[in-house]
């Protein structure tokens, strides 16, 4: 009778806890994702009313030029930043974990950008790019950088790589280095005996040990880079041209301002497949490698 | 013998390279600070002129961009905001994970773990608009919804933290405090959640970071509340800076130097924290 008593209690402690929370779940996370899926299938503007229109916005977003460019330019983005900031967080991550002087002033230094609030360290970029850098190009007579390359269609993008891949590489070097810390200093002894030293000794011993690391820096790379917003704010705006527009800005400027909150909310839950699509890629695909090992 | 030589000399390349390396993290910040104390008219079209130092280490600028960008009151809700959404995210989140961790063994509580978890997966896109319609229509287009709306984003993320960490702390622990006739509710507070606090810290960390910095919640739910986080008040100011990028520069550094202090205070549990919210 005791113990039955002290059970419940356990369980009613339980319950009492879970379901407030989960409330405000739901309330916050699940509800506005239906709500989401449901204003998808109408033409609401964002005000007033509105209609069904069925399958009507996911037809029009497949033949949506302005989409389908943001998608490119998107995924563009998040491939070449993933893999430009992954290979020199690899190469930082061994330099700062090898026998060297004030490791850890070194490490402290290297993470600083990662703090930096990604919006002003996107204005500040700007300025760089815009007056800095073609200042520079002038002094040493290169013509082809003397304009801001923000204002080029064709090597904007470029601007909003180096700005992600500067605060990114800060986060992504330290997770490496935790992982080389993993790294048993036997397994080297070992390793160099046999003569694997050097590019050997990283692509048959260290690399194959921190593989889980690598699979947590590209899940939290791509993911990251997808989503991309502060930087497109600061340093673009979309433009120029519409050239820089990434998917999360496009959502933002026409369905919360442009009057196309249905459309934009279409567009919003093709983006959601996508991301839950590579997620659970890059999970299969990391712990299939893992499994090797 | 020899080879201990060659690997100091490695190791010295190695320094060489990591000190040239950080010049591309220090030089945006020296760019910073300069142009922040400069004037106007100190500032040519050549290099020289754009990087030269200033003239006179004046704090008109920052007197200047604190009026204009109404910085004290930007500071004080995003010190508001975080450090609510950092006690109110310990408080909740470690309940929830407690809850969940325990209950591994039950199929209703664990398609709640599952299901708290996978809105990890949720982009903010999506939530976006249906949430400013949502808080707009509760009342809470205002800090108050800005505060819930985190608790509620990163409570799949601490979750797992919280309910991962958990399999570490025995069951014996509370099944003795149960036998000496402490409640579920008590034995909690009193055992279990001052042993997470390791874990508190790593929460408390990257909510924090993330908080601060973040501009797309208070952006889109705050936007008709004519208040600002320091982040927002940089978007929402940027057009009265116009080209005065003095003033607009010392807007910046005013904005960054909270975060600055905290890092240099913190470091070590900042670094900790950011390596056990990702590798767990």
């Amino acid at each position: 009778m005791n113990i039955f008593s002290k059970k419940n209690d356990r369980q009613r402690t339980f319950l009492f806890i879970t379901i407030p929370i989960l409330g405000l779940f739901i309330c916050f996370n699940t509800i506005p994702l239906i709500r989401g899926v449901i204003y998808s299938f109408t033409n609401f503007r964002g005000f007033g009313s509105y209609d069904w229109v069925g399958f009507r916005n996911y037809i029009d977003l497949f033949s949506d030029a302005r989409v389908g460019k943001s998608y490119l330019f998107t995924i563009k983005l998040a491939l070449v930043t993933t893999i430009v900031v992954n290979i020199i967080s690899l190469i930082l991550a061994l330099g700062l974990n090898s026998k060297i002087r004030a490791k850890g002033f070194f490490r402290g230094a290297y993470f600083l950008p990662n703090i930096l609030g990604s919006l002003v360290v996107g204005y500040i970029f700007n300025y760089f790019f815009t007056y800095i850098l073609p200042a520079l190009a002038d002094m040493v007579g290169l013509e082809s950088m003397s304009t801001s390359i923000l204002s080029s269609p064709s090597k904007a993008w470029i601007g909003i790589m180096i700005v992600c891949a500067w605060q990114a590489i800060a986060m992504n070097t330290i997770i490496y280095i935790s992982g080389l810390q993993t790294v048993p200093e036997d397994v080297y002894e070992a390793g160099g005996l046999d003569g694997a030293t050097g590019w050997k000794q990283f692509k048959h011993l260290t690399f194959p040990l921190i593989i889980p690391f690598f699979s947590i820096n590209m899940v939290l790379s791509v993911k990251n880079f997808l989503m991309v917003f502060d930087q497109i704010m600061a340093l673009t705006k979309g433009g120029p041209a519409q050239s820089t527009e990434s998917i999360s800005y496009l959502i933002y400027n026409n369905g919360m301002s442009g009057g196309q909150f249905g459309f934009q909310s279409a567009n919003a839950v093709v983006f959601f497949i996508v991301i839950v699509a590579i997620s659970v890629a890059q999970m299969k695909f990391s712990g299939s490698k893992e499994e090797q090992l | 013998m020899k080879n201990t030589t060659s690997a100091v000399k490695a190791n010295k390349t190695v320094m060489v390279l990591l000190i040239l390396g950080l010049s591309t993290i220090i030089f945006p910040l020296y760019m910073t600070v300069i142009i922040a104390f400069k004037q106007p008219s100190e500032m040519t079209n050549s290099i020289s002129g754009l990087l030269s130092l200033p003239k006179t280490w004046s704090l008109d600028n920052f007197r200047e961009a604190m009026e204009v960008t109404d910085f004290w009151n930007s500071l004080r809700n995003s010190l508001l905001i975080s450090v609510s959404t950092v006690v109110l995210s310990i408080i909740i989140h470690s309940l929830m994970g407690y809850t969940l961790g325990r209950n591994k063994k039950s199929k209703f509580y664990n398609f709640v773990y599952l299901f708290i978890v996978s809105g990890m997966f949720v982009p903010f896109a999506i939530l976006m608009m249906p949430l400013a319609k949502q808080t707009a229509e509760l009342g809470l287009a205002n800090w108050v919804g800005v505060i819930l709306l985190y608790v509620v984003f990163y409570m799949p993320m601490n979750v797992m933290l919280y309910s991962g960490y958990l399999v570490n702390i025995p069951l014996a622990l509370e099944e003795a405090a149960r036998v000496d006739g402490a409640s579920t509710w008590r034995t909690y507070w009193k055992i279990i959640f001052p042993i997470m606090k390791p874990m508190h810290a790593t929460v408390a960390v990257i909510t924090a970071l993330a908080v601060w910095n973040d501009v797309m919640t208070p952006l889109v739910i705050m936007a008709g509340s004519s208040q600002n986080t320091l982040p927002l008040a940089q978007l929402n100011f940027q057009s009265q800076f116009g080209t005065n990028y003095n003033l607009a520069f010392a807007s910046y550094l005013l904005s960054l130097i909270p975060i600055l202090v905290f890092y240099l205070i913190c470091q070590k549990q900042i670094l900790n924290g950011v390596v056990n919210g990702a590798v767990k």
